[in-house]
């Protein structure tokens, strides 16, 4: 139920959606939210940026901690959501409808690396444990 | 394997699991970071009433002729303040070089009984300096840490309610007892002190009946709360934190502590001549972010007189606004700006006085 599967997702719990057009929909996991707590800060990259694969790019900062997010591919930053900086517990109420930014691929076929949601799960069991 | 086993536990651990906390390791201790929201939980307090297992924390009994005169020596504030059984003194345990080894309560029961209450992380080691003192002094005390206890903050303005209905009789205590005055009854002990800015008593009672005492709280409709919100509350209430604000390599006076340390005393106390001849070039300021991000430990403030670091920091669910507390150099005053670097960025934030919140009130 919190791990979508018709998402992607990385191991710096990032979830990814692959749209029509090839373009990437990026947000956290409900299991990343979950362990940071309630959002009260979120960053996102300027459209426009070009991202190397897993480069710091947007920041989630909990009550608890801040919290990096990485470019789950190489790419440029096409659109960024400026609706969760403004709501930070958006990410809260729906991590999956509270997504970040939209990346242009730099190669369509790197989404290849990204997991599926059967892999994700047993990263987060393998985690809590 | 986890690591659970190796963590200690307080006597409501399995209490914080069955009502669904998320336990975290807190210090080498298994406890409650929160238990849904921290933002509710926080706000739980400054209107209603919370409840936090502070069981961790060491309560700790001094006993032998010469407590008095063994805690003039031993702590920074004057135990002489305390001359009414159940009165309670705010204050530092320094070493010889005059950093903070513990900031303490003491609770003055009779002249031949003082509790002490200290961290939960600086425990042992300030069992082993008192133990120390103790024998060096010749002062023959029995120090007794009673880990048989465990103790339950009941905080905000419901919390005189709510302990009245949950322990039936309590009413002409509550109502007479005052801030920062407790009250022993055998193993039962009831303080009106907290970590939190609002009003709220700290009870101990033996371990064995805090899950059956906690359970009777919640009945009476406090709110388990976390050591999240712990965090956000005492940073508005403008309260030190120990390891964060000081630690043994900082002074008490540049710890916004020196109301606590009596340097007017007629007796000599562990750290005071370092404290004399120390030259105070910092203070602990209070900081309000006025750009969006959020203030946390160790980052560097900027300022007019040369740089800074914060000691604490957090979003602040009551100003809906990130606060901070610095040590910043001395003559930056209350309402200047600053800047705070936060990633790549600098972030301007205002000196403000603390604390922040008190009894529901914003007072910056």
């Amino acid at each position: 139920m919190s791990i979508p599967a018709d998402l992607k997702y990385t191991p710096s719990h990032e979830w990814v959606r692959i749209e029509a057009d090839g373009t990437l929909t990026v947000g956290i996991t409900h299991h990343a939210q979950d362990l940071l707590g309630d959002m009260v800060f979120i960053e996102n990259p300027a459209a426009g940026r070009t991202l190397a694969k897993g480069e710091e790019c947007a920041v989630v900062e909990s009550v608890k901690a801040a919290s990096d997010v990485y470019a789950p591919v190489a790419g440029e930053v096409i659109a960024a959501n400026g609706d969760v900086e403004a709501s930070p517990e958006s990410v809260n109420k729906d991590a999956y409808a509270a997504w970040m930014f939209k990346l242009k691929p730099a190669n369509p076929a790197d989404v290849a690396v990204l997991l599926d949601a059967a892999a994700y799960q047993k990263l987060v069991e393998s985690e809590a444990h | 394997m986890t690591n659970q086993a190796v963590l200690k536990q307080t006597p409501l651990n399995a209490t914080h699991r069955e009502i669904g906390a998320k336990m975290v390791d807190f210090g080498g201790w298994d406890m409650p970071v929160n238990y849904g929201s921290q933002i509710e939980e926080h706000h739980t307090v400054r209107g209603g009433c919370g409840l936090f297992d502070v069981s961790h924390m060491l309560p700790l009994d001094i006993r032998g002729a010469n407590v008095r005169p063994f805690l003039r020596r031993l702590v920074a504030n004057n135990v002489d303040k305390l001359q009414v059984s159940g009165k309670a003194l705010y204050s530092c345990m320094l070493n010889e070089a005059g950093g903070v080894i513990d900031d303490l309560i003491i609770y003055f029961m009779d002249e031949s009984w003082f509790r002490l209450v200290v961290n939960a992380g600086t425990a042992e080691k300030d069992l082993a300096w008192m133990e120390k003192m103790n024998a060096d002094w010749s002062m023959g005390l029995t120090l007794t840490p009673r880990r048989d206890l465990a103790m339950i903050a009941i905080q905000g303005p419901d919390a005189t309610r709510v302990l009245n209905e949950a322990l039936p009789g309590v009413d002409q205590i509550t109502a007479s007892l005052k801030p920062f005055n407790a009250v022993a009854m055998g193993e039962m002990f009831i303080a009106r002190t907290g970590y939190t800015g609002e009003d709220g008593f700290e009870v101990m009672v033996p371990a064995k009946s805090a899950p059956f005492f906690w359970k009777a709280l919640m009945q009476a409709g406090g709110k388990p709360i976390g050591l999240g919100a712990r965090d956000t509350l005492r940073l508005e209430a403008g309260m030190n934190l120990y390891g964060q604000d000081m630690d043994e390599t900082t002074s008490p006076l540049e710890s916004g502590l020196a109301w606590t340390v009596d340097l007017k005393a007629a007796h000599d106390f562990v750290g005071r001549a370092a404290l004399e001849k120390s030259e105070v070039t910092k203070q602990l300021a209070g900081l309000l972010l006025l750009d969006k991000g959020v203030l946390r430990s160790h980052q560097k403030v900027h300022t007019r007189n040369g740089d800074g670091e914060i000691t604490s920091g957090t979003f602040s669910p009551t100003l809906q606004q990130s606060i901070a507390l610095a040590r910043i150099p001395l003559g930056i005053a209350p309402g200047e700006e600053v800047e705070v670097e936060i990633r790549d960025k600098k972030l301007k934030a205002r000196v403000v006085k603390y604390p922040f919140v008190r009894n529901g009130k914003v007072l910056i």
